[in-house]
């Protein structure tokens, strides 16, 4: 895998860590312990496409969000995780 | 088909050409008292222990593509029970016993090689740490002894022992730990549970659970039809999220890639299974010759059975830092397998919420060597209902207790707990 960095360009993976699934939410501070302990532990670990959390720590050190596919490491997406860096890229 | 001297020297007279299969290749019937889904190790080894010590012989193990072409096939056949957290240490202990008569036990050679297990340590804090899992295992009965320098320089000589940053001081020793011939676990179960009337049913895809008014699990739909149980137990690592959902369930694991790596045939070095204490990295020789090793998962989600080159180089760093003269050996295969993640790195043998499906799931990677032990606890759920002495804190819904079994304190994303 390589990935296309929206800040850096084109770098090779071992400069990027993944954090996983971007789509559970912490919950609210006083939120049940229900919906604690889905969003701690529970996972949809999703065969095909997910969009995912990754960190580009051996570049800009920007939060990026991505969409790649599970089954077979295909990434169609890359962008800025939302944030300060996705303001900027969207001037 | 009974294996013996005998046989063998028959065999051997009469050219090797009258072997008979070793296991049956059966087609579905319309119902099983337990249906096990997954024809790994696992599976199959459930399977046998039903059979054989639960008297539960009308049993199939149906098996997406061929039999041990998942994770049983893909691992680095190490076996050795030196764990630390109770939970852990009797569960692997018991296994490692299974393992030491289980050629015996299934009239099969599985090559079971006790070459002993050893955990480099590189510094005095680690070695307070192993010198603490290494009591821990002898009060529980289980074999230990702490090595020094000398002594691992004496058994291992070619190690680099002029390392600055990561220098060896010793090692924890496990000698009954060792290797197995991986498909051969496979093919024995195979080969014991199909002489009790397991019936072992190949490219036979699992496609959805069939469910009465109440919920209960009545049987399976699969891709050679429906099949009715009164009981389906999942042993599909790797699998498991995809499974469970079918049966509606989210489950505390993520699938991820881990890679397993052989070189070239060498002469004779390694003479044990070692660990690199300061890296992740793990050795051993097969009897070709060739070093089989691997280290990490690769750290993303992932179904697609390989893995990518930062985690290779990183793994053969590792090597190259314990051994500078393996640096021109030439890497041969390189293989990955998915590994079901649990949220604390252990597994879960549980029921599960829906009624009549039970789960073997969350090995991590580190299903092989409790393959045995696995069975013979997952056939005791099946087959009793009740959670095996050695396996009771195997639950499921230990997260939500908040009774988490971190013996390395890694899962699938250690800082998310």
């Amino acid at each position: 895998m390589r990935i296309v960095c929206p800040f850096c360009g084109e770098r090779e993976l071992g400069e990027f860590t993944c954090l996983g699934d971007a789509k559970p939410l912490r919950p609210a501070a006083g939120a049940s312990e229900d919906e604690v302990f889905d969003y701690v532990y529970l996972r949809d670990n999703i065969a095909g496409e997910a969009s995912e959390h990754w960190y580009h720590g051996g570049g800009c050190r920007a939060w990026l969000k991505i969409t790649r596919n599970t089954l077979t490491h295909e990434i169609s997406s890359v962008e800025p995780a939302a944030g300060v860096g996705a303001r900027q890229v969207a001037k | 088909m009974k294996y013996s001297i005998f046989s063998l020297a028959r065999a051997a007279f009469s050219g090797h050409k009258n072997w008979q299969r070793t296991w049956r290749d059966a087609s579905p019937k319309d119902r099983y008292d337990v249906v096990i889904i997954g024809g790994g190790g696992h599976g199959l080894a459930t399977a046998w222990f039903l059979a054989s010590e639960y008297g539960i012989r009308n049993v199939a193990v149906l098996e997406k593509g061929w039999i041990g072409s998942g994770n049983a096939g893909r691992n680095t056949t190490i076996i050795r029970s030196n764990y630390g957290l109770p939970g852990n240490t009797g569960f692997y202990e018991l296994s490692m016993k299974l393992w030491e008569r289980m050629e015996q036990d299934l009239n099969y050679n599985t090559m079971v090689s006790q070459r002993g297990v050893i955990n480099l340590y590189h510094s005095d804090a680690q070695r307070d740490a192993y010198a603490r899992r290494g009591n821990t295992m002898r009060i529980n009965g289980i074999d230990a002894e702490l090595l020094d320098l000398a002594a691992v320089k004496k058994m291992m000589p070619f190690l680099n022992f002029d390392n600055a940053r990561f220098p060896v001081q010793g090692g924890l020793l496990q000698r009954r730990g060792g290797t197995a011939r991986h498909d051969a676990v496979v093919w024995g179960y195979a080969h014991a549970a199909s002489a009790l009337g397991v019936d072992i049913i190949q490219n036979c895809e699992v496609t959805g659970f069939g469910r009465d008014a109440n919920g209960k699990v009545t049987g399976v739909e699969t891709s050679r039809g429906t099949i009715g149980a009164g009981k389906v137990g999942m042993a599909v690592a790797g699998s498991s999220s995809r499974v469970a959902a079918m049966a509606g369930l989210r489950l505390p694991i993520e699938s991820h890639v881990l890679q397993a790596f052989v070189s070239e045939a060498i002469k004779p070095l390694i003479p044990n299974v070692m660990t690199f204490g300061a890296g992740h990295f793990y050795v051993s020789q097969s009897d070709k010759g060739g070093l089989v090793f691997g280290g990490d998962i690769d750290g993303y989600n992932s179904y697609a059975q390989r893995g990518n080159m930062p985690v290779m180089e990183d793994v053969c760093e590792g090597g190259m830092a314990l051994m500078p003269m393996i640096g021109r050996v030439r890497l041969l295969r390189q293989w990955g397998g998915i590994m079901d993640m649990s949220m604390d790195g252990s597994p879960i043998i549980d029921k599960t919420p829906v009624d009549g499906l039970y789960l073997n799931a969350g090995w991590c990677y580190g299903g092989f060597k409790a393959t045995p032990g696995s069975g013979l606890v997952f056939a005791h759920l099946l087959a009793r209902d009740e959670l095996h002495k050695e396996a009771a804190r195997f639950r499921l819904d230990r997260f939500r207790r908040g009774a988490v079994i971190d013996e390395k304190g890694v899962g699938a994303q250690p800082n998310l707990h």
